[in-house]
């Protein structure tokens, strides 16, 4: 197949060398937007299905070639250093384009399939070595659905394996064709009470619980494919042991599970709140404990099911 | 580490707590027998002499509870030093003694003793003397400006490492092939031939000291052996006494002897000269391997036997400290470390995996010992299993930098490539750092290293150098009028090939100064071709003999010209004019500049082609350069790109740069990419490593810095041996690692006392970090740290 130029996502962050979204060695693309917006979010940057500015401060020298090129005016100074009114700012990004430290950022870049595909294949020796891949993250990927199944189809077609991290909040048709491509769904479980849900990531859970059991049903009819429960731990949130509990019983329903995750929550992604200008509500909450992590995994354990602490 | 048994630990301790010090016997020794002596004896005979009196004459030492046994100085690291060559002044000593680094005690009186007894005798004589008053002017000035250093100022070419041939064969019957050698020299129609007799009669005396030598360690044991009230020491004193009776007059009987026949013959090279790099065992394991075999099926040998006298052999290299330079250079710190090498792994002669029980024993000492030296490399060949890999990993991501991996079949396609067979390819491996020889068959010899960026900064102003102002270069062109980046790099290649043809043309001049004032005859007894040519190592004496020039800087140069070509000739976004004021200001009222450069560039290692292939170019030039040219032995001359701590002196003698690096901070070390230039991880990196043909080389170096929670875990152990295979099968030739946080570093830099034992890789060889100094303890910091994505 040829790759077409037309087909065109936007993508906020590209890493290569990624351990830990499945296995082996992996270029993890993430795309850009998400339906959920999780308190603990370590990339809030990706939220927004439109450019956002951030702002990183610990690069920016105080030039002033942003508020000589803002035509707004966002950009002013005074005697601590640059102030933006973000008010302004109607997103031409000119700022961003003539900051000489990359101190602005839209974390919005758009990408062609072809382009995608060849970023993807520079990394073929490692994914051949490692039995890795290439992983769609996000952002939730299925934000932009028609880019991310013609990407999963056309490495398919070249013989990359490819894996899908999802909320799985998603149109289930999506979800389904993409099980005719991906060789792995990494799907993200947050909490089980509907309630609970909806508070902490604004989106109840019932659409995610049951394309869950649908993709279930699809991959195992395929004969090939699995899917690995990614649970982040956030002490307070969702390590009780009935919330645990009623994850893992979830969990054990799946006739293609091949693993679960725990994730422990980290607050690596806070500065990255301060940057965007935004609050960051998981303030005074602290990573887990190795015994609380140890304790997690019991609940999994006692299902029948070897959960295992990182991705 | 883990429990080492009560011997071990107290040797290791002894070891590790020495002081270097500075055993001025040989240079009292030596003195004397040429005031004695001189004009007596032709030159190669000379030396054997000289050497054979050191063989007689020297302090012999036997350690409490030693099984390997034998020292350069007169106890554990005393380091000779060598007059005949250069010779330390008092102010020299006073230097080492006290500097507060890497500093080497000098004993009482001993300095007043040298300043009477060999200081005067040498004044003139030395081979550096006959060198510097030989030196041409348009080669000092490149040399004084830091274009290039020169090795053999300081030491005799060394850098070699041996086969299996000392363990299959004893000097009496080299001493009978020596003797055949003269018998059939063709006095009718070889020229030479007077000339060839001088040097294996050389090389005969020079195998007689060596047994000699040996012989005085087995009666000496013998007389503690008889004074000794422990039985089992005495046993242990009377077997060392049978050991060296028989080794190395005769091929070894088993592990024990096979270890001691390689440290005699360790210690008549490093008696004999000061060679760069010491000497090396080379495969190690493969040699071993068979007496391991024998010995454990016999029931005379156990893995816990072995591993004991591994351990001795191993204190014992450590115990041998870097001869320290003398001269300026004095004043800076150095290493201790002098680089020998022990090559695990690759493959034997014919072809099969070299692995063996004795490969892990190895890698287990090296662990648990954690000494400086020896260094240890693992050589993975597309026939290693994986398990070995995987055991190497788990070393080296203890953080010590040790092992560092190779790939043995680059390595073997390098000495293709070079016209060696396939059997003496595979025979060969690495030393040094991390170059590429013929083991036990080749003089492979370092030359110095070239300082790339320097020769941009030179073609940037037209031949001046920036920071003195002094025309030392050629005249290539005012580089404002410079219409095209085309313009600007044919002008490059022009100043490159003017600094390495001065340099090769004096490197010749100083290869012939050894070959006829310091031939090194046991050391050519040690090395195939030369008992069958009847000539020296230094004379072109090897089967194979190769010339190194090791490039430094490739990151820094190439990111530099592809800020030129990208913001200067392309885009325009910046003047040359305004560049060279920036670069001549040191960034200074230019930061705004500096960032839009640094940030903005495509930059080496990062799998990007159009700063790739600007690398590509370069690397090509140097080839151009370099390869082929013409030595007194032959068209031998190839490229190395190696830096070793020399991107730290270069980066001393540089400019600020074009693609943001401030004056006088480090280059780029290796094959490296810039540090804080590689942006996209460790697989970028690699990616854009193997688009460097560096099968052409005679070796690259390659620094990975891991924070150690990248690498936890068997999934991370896992990833870091695929990185390593994957960079292998894409043509790689060496990769090295440090795995330790910033933090970590900081701390020792705070408390080093806490911290003595850290030992982290600085280039082709690992270092305690409290012995750096400040430069290289922040390079290293520096490095950019591959984080957990």
């Amino acid at each position: 197949m040829e790759l077409s130029k037309n087909t065109e996502g936007v993508l906020f962050d590209i890493k290569r060398y990624s351990v830990h979204d499945g296995p082996g060695i992996r270029t993890t693309f993430f795309l850009k937007g998400c339906p959920l917006s999780c308190w603990w979010c370590h990339n809030p940057e990706g939220i927004s299905p439109v450019p956002v500015l951030s702002w990183h401060r610990n690069r920016c020298i105080g030039c002033g070639r942003c508020i000589a090129v803002c035509p707004e005016g966002a950009w002013s100074e005074s005697d601590g250093g640059m102030v933006r009114d973000a008010s302004l700012c109607r997103g031409c990004r000119i700022c961003e384009e003539r900051c000489p430290t990359l101190a602005i950022d839209f974390a919005d870049r758009k990408i062609t399939l072809r382009e995608l595909v060849k970023e993807a294949e520079k990394d073929i020796p490692f994914y051949d070595k490692s039995g890795g891949g290439v992983t769609f993250s996000g952002g939730e990927p299925f934000m932009q659905p028609e880019f991310l199944l013609s990407c999963l189809r056309a490495l398919k077609e070249r013989e990359i394996s490819a894996a899908v991290d999802t909320s799985g909040c998603a149109p289930l048709d999506y979800l389904l064709e993409a099980a005719e491509y991906a060789d792995l769904f990494l799907f993200d479980l947050k909490l089980a009470d509907p309630r609970e849900h909806k508070k902490y990531t604004g989106v109840s859970n019932g659409l995610i619980l049951s394309n869950l059991v649908r993709l279930d049903e699809k991959i195992a009819s395929l004969g090939r494919g699995g899917i690995n429960i990614r649970i982040p731990l956030i002490p307070g949130i969702n390590d009780s042991e009935e919330t645990l509990k009623r994850l893992a019983g979830i969990a054990a329903e799946l006739a293609t599970l091949t693993g679960v995750n725990i994730l422990p929550y980290h607050s690596i992604g806070k500065g990255k709140y301060r940057d965007l200008g935004r609050e960051y509500k998981m303030e005074g909450i602290l990573p887990p404990t190795e015994q609380e992590v140890e304790r997690a995994l019991a609940v999994f354990a006692s299902r029948g099911i070897k959960a295992v602490k990182g991705g | 580490m883990r429990e080492l048994n009560e011997r071990t630990a107290r040797l290791r301790k002894e070891s590790f707590e020495a002081e270097p010090s500075i055993s001025i016997e040989r240079a009292l020794l030596t003195t004397e027998f040429y005031k004695e002596n001189e004009g007596k004896y032709s030159v190669p005979v000379m030396r054997a002499l000289n050497f054979k009196n050191l063989c007689e004459k020297k302090t012999i030492y036997i350690g409490p509870g030693e099984l390997i046994v034998g020292e350069r100085g007169e106890f554990p690291k005393a380091v000779s030093t060598f007059p005949e060559l250069n010779c330390h002044t008092a102010e020299d000593f006073e230097i080492l003694d006290t500097r507060p680094m890497t500093h080497y005690r000098v004993k009482a009186g001993d300095r007043e003793l040298y300043s009477e007894k060999v200081i005067p005798y040498w004044k003139g004589r030395t081979v550096r003397d006959k060198i510097f008053s030989n030196i041409p002017e348009e080669w000092m000035d490149l040399y004084q400006a830091g274009c290039f250093t020169e090795f053999m100022e300081q030491r005799a070419p060394g850098h070699t490492a041996l086969d299996g041939a000392i363990y299959e064969e004893g000097l009496l019957e080299k001493k009978k092939k020596i003797a055949t050698a003269i018998e059939n020299l063709d006095w009718m129609n070889d020229p030479f031939a007077a000339e060839k007799r001088e040097e294996l009669r050389a090389m005969d005396i020079a195998c007689d000291a060596s047994i000699l030598f040996a012989k005085r360690h087995a009666d000496l044991a013998e007389e503690m052996a008889e004074a000794e009230k422990d039985e089992v020491r005495r046993g242990e004193l009377l077997k060392i006494a049978d050991v060296c009776r028989h080794v190395p007059a005769h091929a070894p009987r088993d592990f024990h002897e096979a270890l001691q026949t390689y440290w005699f013959t360790h210690l008549g090279t490093i008696t004999e000269l000061n060679g760069w790099d010491a000497m090396s065992p080379g495969h190690l394991d493969i040699h071993l391997a068979p007496f391991y075999e024998k010995g454990t099926e016999e029931g005379t040998l156990t893995a816990e036997k072995a591993k004991e006298l591994l351990s001795c052999f191993w204190i014992k290299v450590n115990n041998t400290p870097a001869p320290p330079k003398v001269g300026v250079t004095a004043a800076e710190s150095g290493t201790y470390n002098d680089f020998t090498q022990i090559n695990l792994g690759g493959v034997k002669a014919d072809g099969s995996d070299g692995v063996s029980d004795v490969s892990y024993l190895i890698l287990d000492v090296l662990d648990e010992l954690q000494l400086l030296q020896p260094q240890v490399s693992v050589h993975i060949s597309s026939k290693t299993p994986d398990r070995f890999l995987r055991h190497a990993c788990r070393v080296m991501r203890r953080g010590s930098g040790y092992p560092s991996a190779f790939s043995s079949d680059a390595v073997i396609m390098e000495q293709l490539g070079m016209g060696k067979t396939i059997e003496d390819a595979r025979t060969g491996g690495t030393s040094g750092c991390i170059e590429t020889g013929s083991f036990g068959k080749e003089a492979y010899i370092l030359h110095g290293y070239l300082n790339v960026p320097k020769i941009l900064e030179l073609t940037l102003n037209n031949g001046v150098d920036p920071l003195t102002g002094k025309k030392i270069g050629k005249t290539t062109g005012d580089p404002e009028l410079f219409k095209s980046f085309s313009d600007l790099y044919q002008a490059f290649e022009e100043q490159l090939a003017y600094v390495v043809d001065t340099k090769i043309k004096t490197d010749n001049f100083i290869q012939r100064m050894f070959a006829r004032y310091a031939p090194a005859p046991y050391l050519s007894a040690n090395i195939a071709g030369c008992i069958e040519s009847g000539k020296d190592y230094y004379d072109g004496g090897p089967r194979y003999n190769t010339d190194y020039i090791q490039c430094c800087g490739i990151g820094t140069t190439t990111d530099s010209l592809s800020v030129l070509k990208k913001h200067v000739f392309e885009e325009g976004a910046v003047s040359m004019k305004d560049l060279r004021n920036a670069l001549k200001d040191d960034w200074e009222g230019h930061e705004e500049l500096r960032q839009f450069l640094w940030n903005r560039t495509p930059f080496f290692g990062n799998d990007d082609d159009y700063a790739d292939s600007i690398m590509q170019k370069v690397y090509g030039s140097l080839i151009d350069a370099i390869d082929g040219k013409n030595s007194p032995k032959g068209p031998t001359y190839h490229v190395n790109m190696l830096s070793t701590t020399c991107h730290i002196y270069f980066g001393k003698k540089l400019g600020a740069t074009p693609n943001g690096r401030f004056a006088f901070t480090p280059e780029s070390d290796g094959t490296s990419p810039s540090h804080g230039a590689d942006r996209n991880g460790p697989t970028a990196v690699v990616k854009s490593l193997s688009k460097m043909d560096q099968l052409k080389s005679g070796g690259t170096l390659l620094n990975q810095r891991f924070l150690p929670s990248v690498l936890a875990g068997e999934g991370g152990l896992e990833k870091m041996a695929q990185l390593i295979r994957t960079y292998f099968t894409l043509g790689g030739h060496h990769i090295q690692f440090n795995v330790v946080d910033t933090e970590t570093l900081r701390k020792a830099q705070k408390n080093p006392d806490d911290y003595r034992g850290l030992l982290v890789r600085v280039a082709g060889y690992s270092d305690y970090f409290v012995d750096l100094d400040e430069h290289h303890q922040e390079e290293i910091i520096a490095r950019t740290a591959q984080e957990n994505f």
